[in-house]
């Protein structure tokens, strides 16, 4: 891969949060299955914030459903949290949070997590622990005031915070989140960088986060660039601008699909 | 399996289903109103009306759960809420026992409701023990609940999923000696309804209505109908993948 440029100023010791070496998803239940991502290898620093980056339709959201084990046909290497992905010592151990916000609209916000908890942390003893998680979590996306409304009665940004909330339940030390800022406005979007950081740095959590808003790149400390099932590159945003002479990152993405691009046409004439 | 996860499933759906007045009334209000219609549509013919109400006392909690539950677990399927339990530490046992759980509640109500209001307002003529009649109700109930687990696996929307009502249905009710005794239909018919779970859910009714004790019947009735039901949860199970395609 194209990291031999890679600039992070902290190399992190411990082994990497999710590792994937020849890992190839095919979907489609035909006779003809595409191939959504094509033999990639990367891996996702612990502790840090990695952006999943790419045009629509790229393999982001397959990509995400095969590091939380519930993807299926998913062939090669891919370890999560040093256990073989889908694994279930894993479910506990990640948070999840998918691309349409997947909650009870027949239900309050509180419902929705009081019910989630109950999965995560069952038992009667648990009862005070889980109260507590619920009320964090709430005040972790800015909910507190709507916490007694009907999931189905919130604006589309307020449903995909509680979608959200569930996923930061029971402290997870990976989360994997889908397009978690698609439809908000721009207060909401800076609003939850600073949570997702203060998690990875208070929390010590893996935070891996996609998005097709290139801008977002800036915020995060690594990223994973995608596009068409491959990986373009695995950089910081700094290395990338300086690896592209680009002044956004962007700009240095579209430079890799020029480049990409330019390489694969005489391929194709052959 | 854990039971504290099985009864916060349990309790989550009750919990929807509090949000959602109207359709408590419809479940719990149509069979005793149909009940009560059926009592003055065979106002010089009470036999008749003994007969009939006492089979429609199984099969309304089995239409009732069938419908109910396929459309609630296909809610679950597309609105994703299944991917991020099953994605959870939530055992497949806890979540369909979870919805068994909920939904026989409220089966035990409608059929409180109906089975008293048919026996001591309606002068339904039943010789054996009202209790019983709810023992056949509940798994019924049951069956209905596990059919429509096991239907909303191939449906890919609600509207898909009220045809399946319908088409399985149906078939069982026409067969189940309701309109015909069983042994007088084609012999052909009459074998396949031997293999209908619902014939045997309509025929512990009619042992309940007509001896005074727990006939041998009665106890091979109810043995099949929650044989059948567990066999078809486990089935509905089985729709229930953690990895998708």
């Amino acid at each position: 891969m194209m990291n031999n440029a890679q600039t992070a100023p902290t190399e992190p010791a411990s082994p990497a949060a999710v590792h994937a070496r020849g890992l190839t998803v095919r979907r489609g239940t035909g006779r003809t299955p595409r191939t959504v991502i094509d033999s990639i290898a990367f891996d996702v620093p612990r502790g840090r914030i990695t952006g999943l980056l790419g045009p629509s339709g790229c393999g982001k959201s397959t990509l995400m459903r095969s590091i939380v084990g519930t993807q299926a046909h998913v062939t090669g290497t891919l370890e999560v949290l040093g256990s073989p992905a889908g694994h279930p010592e894993l479910r506990s151990r990640i948070g999840y949070v998918t691309q349409a916000p997947s909650v009870y609209d027949d239900l309050t916000v509180r419902q929705n997590l009081e019910y989630f908890a109950a999965v995560l942390t069952p038992g009667r003893a648990a009862a005070d622990r889980r109260r507590a998680a619920v009320t964090r979590a709430i005040a972790d996306v800015d909910l507190t005031g709507r916490a007694g409304a009907l999931a189905g009665n919130l604006s589309g940004g307020q449903r995909s915070r509680v979608s959200l909330a569930v996923a930061l339940l029971g402290t997870p030390e990976l989360l994997v989140l889908d397009e978690p800022t698609v439809g908000l406005d721009p207060v909401l979007r800076r609003d939850l960088w600073n949570l997702f950081h203060d998690i990875a740095a208070t929390r010590g959590a893996t935070i891996l986060v996609s998005s097709h808003v290139m801008d977002e790149a800036e915020r995060c400390h690594d990223l994973l660039l995608m596009r068409e099932g491959r990986i373009l590159a695995q950089d910081t945003p700094d290395a990338l601008r300086t690896r592209t002479h680009s002044a956004t990152v962007e700009e240095g993405f579209l430079r890799l699909v020029d480049e990409a691009n330019a390489e694969a046409k005489p391929e194709v004439a052959r | 399996m854990s039971t504290a996860r099985t009864t916060a499933t349990a309790a989550r759906v009750l919990r929807q289903l509090r949000h959602d007045p109207r359709s408590i009334a419809l479940m719990l209000l149509v069979p005793v109103l149909m009940l009560t219609l059926l009592r003055f549509v065979f106002d010089g013919n009470p036999r008749t009306f003994d007969s009939i109400g006492a089979s429609l006392l199984g099969i309304f909690p089995l239409i009732t759960m069938f419908l109910v539950t396929s459309i609630a677990t296909l809610r679950e399927r597309t609105s994703g809420t299944l991917e991020r339990l099953l994605a959870m530490p939530l055992g497949k046992g806890d979540l369909i026992a979870g919805y068994a759980l909920a939904f026989g509640a409220v089966a035990v109500v409608q059929s409180l409701l109906a089975t008293g209001l048919a026996l001591w307002l309606l002068g339904l003529d039943a010789v054996g023990s009202p209790w019983l009649l709810l023992l056949v109700a509940l798994l019924d109930a049951l069956l209905g609940t596990a059919l429509g687990l096991f239907v909303s696996a191939f449906a890919a929307s609600e509207f898909q999923a009220v045809q399946f009502m319908p088409a399985v249905i149906f078939p069982q009710l026409l067969l189940c000696g309701l309109f015909a005794a069983r042994d007088t239909m084609h012999p052909v018919l009459e074998g396949l309804s031997d293999v209908l779970p619902m014939s045997y859910a309509v025929d512990g009714m009619t042992q309940v209505l007509t001896h005074t004790d727990m006939t041998a019947d009665f106890v091979r009735d109810a043995v099949i109908v929650a044989a059948c039901a567990l066999l078809v949860l486990a089935l509905g199970a089985a729709t229930l993948r953690r990895r998708t395609p």
